[in-house]
């Protein structure tokens, strides 16, 4: 499969990554390489298989509905890069 | 086996294993703070050169050593009582720096502690420090992490050249190596526990998917990661694990059964014991040591009474390609959450979307990148049959296989990796040929199963290489069993020249 720029440009958009044009040239060639590389997957037939949804065979727990944590407020925003009154800040998103 | 610490030993502490040094606590043949001091002073003078440790805690490390002293005179002892470990920068520690060797999560703390470390935490063991590793756990060499390489202690007889410690857990492998820690904690995607370990002549285990609790463990692929010890021997692989492994309701995945006493299932006869060799493994590119390793290792086990089968698993060569689409899109969705809005480093922007971009494109290496590009592209509309589906399926397909092996055999002989450690930049300049270093490990994360590596032997050049075994879930105790007879029959590896010391 050929990647060109304008795939990568769209991708890294999608991934929120800001890449720069020299990087989408690098990674033009390696995506397409990694991309002809999985391509051997197509050899098998796979039209009666289930696709694996669980690693280990065991019924997903469950719990009753109630809260079990919470009030931790300044714990939550101890790490956050910019907050004010209890909330995160981020650049304006509403004009 | 069980080896008493000597007088001679105690003149360095640091070169003792998990287990000696849990029998001198236990003799009061030193304390607890007399060992962690061996090994913070070993960290100060050595880090510098192995770059094994991001990040040294000695205060938290003297004041666990301290209270565990108490514990060990009062009688009150845990499983791990004393015993100074070094911890992969994957496992969230409560008020200590946590990484994931990324700048992305800047001078994250953590406000909790991963289920795991909180085990040996309860368990007495004390935390030296936070390990390197290849950003996000996204690598084979140790050299895609924020913080650089590490080296690996071993050399190639007469050469000075760097050589790579294995990755993702190369902070881990090489700590342990080195005696930077009495054992680490590490975490295995595609290889990362199994690979570093060959590379660096220690023992990888890594356990059935859900053995250990993922909580609190920078996630990378939810379907693929699990936790694991690297350690100087295969008993001290069974200490670590009955300290890390149980039951977590905070893991909807962390399989509730009871952990066994891992020790007691060494020295157990393998008599009649199936060992299975999968003819798909003789793969081009494979050095000569290691077909020449395997073979010995065949060898040993006929030694001991087991019986060899010749085995299939005809889907092993598209298990490196499809876990290239399953890893990529789990990471893409799982390393999402690094916006710069809640926690990690912001790069300004002037809206949202631009601050998301800069942050990210900032915060996260090359090889981050590369694999959410992939993992985004995969996933992406009108993508997701063709990639993600197709490869879930061949994952059915491969466990398959190792359904059909299990009704011949009890457990499966490999070589850990083709080749021995490699030099640095050798395989940085192409992805597909790093990827390849994780042929022989990658099967048994998409199968959800428990592999060891256990040193085997040495190249010419005088680098350690690893036998792997692959057991049944939850099968941990005959991986062990049988790894320790390949340890007796290898023989110990450790490098003559500690150059870093």
């Amino acid at each position: 499969m050929q990647v060109d720029q304008a795939l990568v440009m769209r991708i890294a958009r999608l991934a929120r990554i800001k890449i720069t044009d020299e990087e989408a040239e690098g990674l033009k060639g390696e995506l397409s390489g990694i991309f002809d590389w999985v391509e051997q997957l197509s050899e098998l037939d796979t039209d009666d298989v289930e696709p694996m949804t669980q690693v280990v065979p065991i019924a997903l727990p469950r719990r009753e509905d109630v809260v079990t944590d919470g009030d931790i407020a300044d714990k939550i925003l101890a790490n956050a890069p910019m907050s004010e009154d209890n909330f995160f800040v981020v650049p304006k998103v509403v004009e | 086996m069980k080896e008493k610490a000597t007088v001679s030993d105690t003149r360095d502490l640091t070169r003792l294993t998990l287990s000696e040094a849990r029998d001198g606590l236990a003799q009061k043949t030193f304390s607890a703070v007399e060992l962690t001091d061996a090994f913070l002073s070993a960290i100060e003078t050595a880090n510098p050169a192995l770059n094994a440790y991001v990040l040294a805690t000695p205060e938290v490390a003297r004041e666990q050593a301290a209270q565990s002293d108490k514990r060990l005179a009062s009688g009150e002892a845990g499983a791990l009582e004393g015993l100074p470990l070094g911890i992969k920068d994957l496992f969230a520690t409560k008020g200590v720096r946590t990484t994931a060797s990324s700048k992305i999560l800047g001078e994250f703390k953590p406000a909790y502690e991963s289920t795991v470390t909180s085990n040996l935490w309860n368990a007495g063991a004390i935390m030296l420090g936070k390990l390197n590793n290849d950003e996000f756990a996204m690598g084979s060499s140790n050299e895609t992490s924020a913080f650089g390489p590490v080296i690996n202690p071993w050399r190639r007889k007469g050469s000075k050249e760097k050589l790579v410690p294995g990755g993702s857990s190369g902070g881990s492998s090489a700590a342990v190596a080195a005696d930077l820690c009495l054992a680490a904690t590490a975490t295995d995607t595609g290889g990362s526990i199994r690979q570093p370990a060959a590379l660096t002549g220690t023992v990888g285990l890594k356990p059935t998917y859900g053995r250990c609790s993922r909580w609190g463990i920078v996630a990378f692929a939810s379907s693929l990661d699990q936790a694991g010890p690297i350690t100087k021997t295969v008993r001290d692989a069974c200490i670590m694990l009955g300290a890390m492994a149980g039951y977590d309701k905070r893991d909807s995945t962390c399989v509730d059964r009871p952990v066994p006493d891992y020790e007691a299932a060494l020295g157990r006869s393998i008599k009649g014991l199936k060992v299975g060799v999968p003819q798909e493994y003789r793969v081009e590119g494979m050095s000569q040591v290691a077909e020449a390793l395997w073979q010995q290792g065949i060898d040993w086990m006929k030694d001991a009474g087991a019986k060899i089968k010749e085995i299939s698993l005809p889907h092993t060569k598209y298990a490196l390609p499809a876990y290239y689409i399953v890893a990529p899109a789990e990471a893409s969705s799982n390393l999402a959450r690094y916006d710069g809005v809640r926690y990690g480093a912001r790069v300004p922007g002037n809206n949202l979307i631009e601050m998301y971009e800069a942050t990210r494109a900032a915060g996260f290496g090359q090889e981050v990148k590369r694999r959410i590009l992939i993992g985004t592209y995969v996933l992406s509309a009108g993508y997701y049959d063709a990639y993600y589906l197709k490869a879930q399926k061949v994952r059915t397909l491969i466990k398959r296989d190792f359904d059909a092996a299990w009704n011949d055999v009890d457990v499966i002989l490999t070589p850990t990796t083709p080749n021995p450690a490699f030099a640095f930049g050798e395989k940085t300049g192409d992805p597909l040929a790093m990827y390849l270093e994780d042929i022989f490990t990658v099967t048994v994360n998409m199968a959800g199963l428990p592999g060891i590596s256990v040193p085997a032997g040495l190249s010419s050049e005088g680098t350690p290489l690893g036998l792997q075994l692959i057991g049944k879930p939850f099968d941990e105790e005959t991986l062990l069993n049988v790894g320790q007879i390949i340890e007796a029959s290898a023989g110990k590896f450790a490098p003559e020249d500690r150059w870093w010391s």
